[in-house]
């Protein structure tokens, strides 16, 4: 087995770390070391197994993409986190994690949400393991994204909107922070991505790489081959880590990331750090990030709420300047044009976010007749209000 | 011998705490900051926090917060609060306080630099614990600038060490779990926060986080070597400076604050 990142202090080369008030270091101390005995103790494993089995509904399919693959001269795969319970691959995580605090003993469980697919993940987690359960979501993605919101309430969870600063996920994840500071002995935080201070991108990512795992065994074992290409989106990163996890030692596997490039790069308005930010702090840890000349974090656009922050988890940017995997941006009419030949040519309507990773088939001159496995995190569901406003049909 | 040292040794020689204040750089607009230093300073201030707002404050609660945000939507920069500063040029001690990515961004050296520059004694950084502040250290000494850290109610008898150890000036005791912000009452268990870390570091001790009247600074300096008015400063000044006319009620609060350092 390789030795992979990160080391004791969560560092991924660089990046990662832990940059949060000392209040909150006592409890990521007590959560790294709770994570850590839970992920070698095997009945956790097993509740976790049964979880993603029986509750999430894993493990999900790949399928076979034949039109696609015909319109584009490759041999296109598709992960099917969009089959998972909730809609995406965030329940993954946040089943693990309510797990993870219910072992803890915690009783009360915070989360930030963008577009509300974590959000949803979270409620539901808590509603089934009976857990107080608070969701904290910018003002403007509360209207934004009201179904989400009321989906939330129907579970049982109280949807805080948060009207300071750019009032979307960034300033969001503030607030959850802000929380935390101030409950911390009896409340657990379950981030939504692979960000934040260490232990949260390595535990998500362990959280979240069932998806790789699957998708790897599955490659060999129908078309017998791992992919020449996996691609995903990244907003802050989890489905793309789960999923690329499994095939970093498998050097012969380009590992691609679509970041939303909205208005495109030149206008500044997207919210691609990895493509156009710079190294910094923010949520906690040391990463690429948007930023201005004086180090402040910069307001983002994106079409896809759940895209749409201004960071992005440590383990990318270490993945990045180590060239293991490469990043390209994806404008909102690339994402909205994939959107719409997906649902055409496979019968398959994506959320907004991995309509970005399809985009790349198109806009990237890949080899032709490679082998390509993209992941599609997450259904179209929640983004019919929005296109049905952005298209005409 | 730095000048927060010399100002702690000035007052246990007058049986006086420490009352340290907290004003945004660039809230009011920062062509008035040197104005409030000094009237800060001439009302009694020993030490004063200038903040560096950040787009991100997870350590600040509403008041700080939407301070913070108003000097960055009048397009504040950090460097125009380090030439305020300058030029409002005090005696007292000045310590910066900001987040970890303004001094990282163009290199903790260049930023400590600039800080000393501008006439600060020392700088602390709200979201920068000493695990991380090896590189922050090392750019702080070369500059002559003290560095706070803050210990909390959370933080065990290893972490209050690792965080003395690493202090100079004084040790940034925060009252409570939570952000920066006024509050009713100062939890009463502070005393045992306080007295854990004495027994551990020469240091002074002052207290932070919901300290507002002259009661709770008097309640804080009975148990720790001074007391510091964040949130309450920045709600006056938003309230009532108006381009300085207002002075006065700063001043006679900051002089009730620092009267209750002295019993
Ligand atoms: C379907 C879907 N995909 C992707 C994302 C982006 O998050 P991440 O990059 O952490 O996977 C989200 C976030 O809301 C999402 O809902």
């Amino acid at each position: 087995m390789i030795q992979l990142p990160p080391d004791a202090r969560g560092r991924f080369g660089d990046y990662g770390g832990r940059f949060v008030p000392e209040t909150l270091i006592p409890a990521l101390d007590e959560l790294a070391r709770s994570f850590e005995a839970a992920w070698a103790d095997p009945a956790f494993q097993e509740e976790l197994a049964w979880h993603y089995k029986h509750t999430v509904g894993r493990p999900t399919p790949i399928t076979p993409a034949k039109r696609l693959s015909q319109e584009f001269g490759l041999d296109v795969y598709i992960k099917r986190e969009d089959l998972c319970h909730t809609g995406a691959h965030k329940l993954n995580n946040a089943i693990g994690q309510a797990l993870l605090a219910v072992r803890m003993g915690k009783k009360r469980i915070i989360a930030e949400t963008g577009a509300g697919q974590h959000g949803v993940a979270t409620a539901t987690a808590c509603a089934m393991f009976g857990l107080q359960c608070v969701v904290y979501m910018g003002s403007e993605d509360v209207e934004r994204q009201k179904i989400n919101v009321f989906r939330m309430r129907l579970l049982g969870a109280e949807v805080i909107p948060v009207s300071s600063g750019t009032k979307t996920l960034k300033d969001a994840t503030n607030e959850a922070m802000r929380d935390w500071v101030t409950n911390v002995q009896d409340t657990h935080y379950i981030v939504g991505s692979c960000v934040g201070p260490h232990p949260y991108p390595v535990m998500v990512r362990q959280f979240q790489r069932v998806i790789g795992d699957e998708a790897r065994a599955q490659m060999l074992e129908g078309p017998g081959q791992l992919p020449d290409v996996a691609i995903a989106c990244v907003g802050g990163g989890s489905n793309a880590i789960g999923f690329f996890h499994a095939f970093i030692p498998d050097t012969s596997v380009r590992l691609i990331g679509a970041e939303a490039g909205g208005h495109g790069l030149e206008t500044g308005e997207h919210a691609a750090p990895l493509t156009a930010g710079s190294p910094g702090v923010l949520h906690g840890s040391f990463s690429y990030l948007m930023q201005d000349e004086d180090g402040q974090v910069v307001g983002t656009h994106s079409v896809s709420a759940g895209l749409d922050y201004p960071g992005v988890g440590p383990e990318h940017s270490f993945l990045k300047d180590t060239g293991r995997a490469e990043y390209h941006a994806v404008t909102d009419q690339e994402a909205l044009d994939a959107f719409v030949w997906l649902s055409r040519l496979e019968g398959i309507i994506p959320a907004f976010e991995c309509a970005h990773a399809f985009a790349l088939l198109k806009k990237l001159d890949l080899p032709r007749a490679s082998t390509v496995l993209v992941n599609l995190s997450g259904r179209g569901d929640k983004d019919m209000e929005s296109a049905s406003k952005l298209l005409e049909l | 011998m730095s000048r927060i040292d010399e100002t702690f040794e000035a007052l246990r020689k007058r049986s006086e705490k420490a009352l340290v204040v907290f004003v945004t750089g660039g809230d009011p607009p920062i062509e008035q900051l040197p104005a409030i230093l000094q009237t800060l300073e001439a009302a009694g201030a020993d030490i004063i926090e200038v903040g560096l707002p950040f787009s991100d404050p997870i350590a600040d609660g509403p008041t700080i917060q939407a301070s913070s945000q108003r000097a960055l939507d009048r397009g504040v920069r950090t460097q125009d609060i380090f030439d305020a500063v300058k030029a409002a040029d005090i005696s007292v001690p000045i310590v910066y306080m900001g987040y970890t990515n303004t001094a990282m961004r163009h290199g903790f050296r260049d930023f400590a630099q600039r800080a000393a520059a501008s006439g600060a004694t020392g700088a602390l950084l709200s979201d920068l614990t000493p695990d991380e502040a090896t590189e922050w250290r090392d750019a702080a000494k070369l500059a002559n600038l003290d560095t706070v850290f803050l210990v909390a109610p959370t933080s065990t008898d290893d972490r209050i060490k690792l965080a003395c150890d690493a202090a100079s000036g004084f040790v940034y005791c925060v009252s409570r779990t939570g952000v920066t912000g006024a509050a009713n009452a100062v939890p009463q268990d502070v005393s045992r926060t306080i007295d854990r870390v004495k027994s551990i570091t020469a240091l002074p001790v002052c207290v932070g986080f919901g300290i507002s009247t002259p009661e709770q600074v008097r309640m804080v300096c009975s148990v720790a070597d001074g007391a510091v008015v964040g949130s309450h400063i920045v709600s006056l000044l938003d309230q009532y400076w108006n381009d300085g006319a207002g002075s006065n009620v700063l001043r006679e609060e900051v002089e009730a604050l620092k009267a209750a350092t002295r019993s």
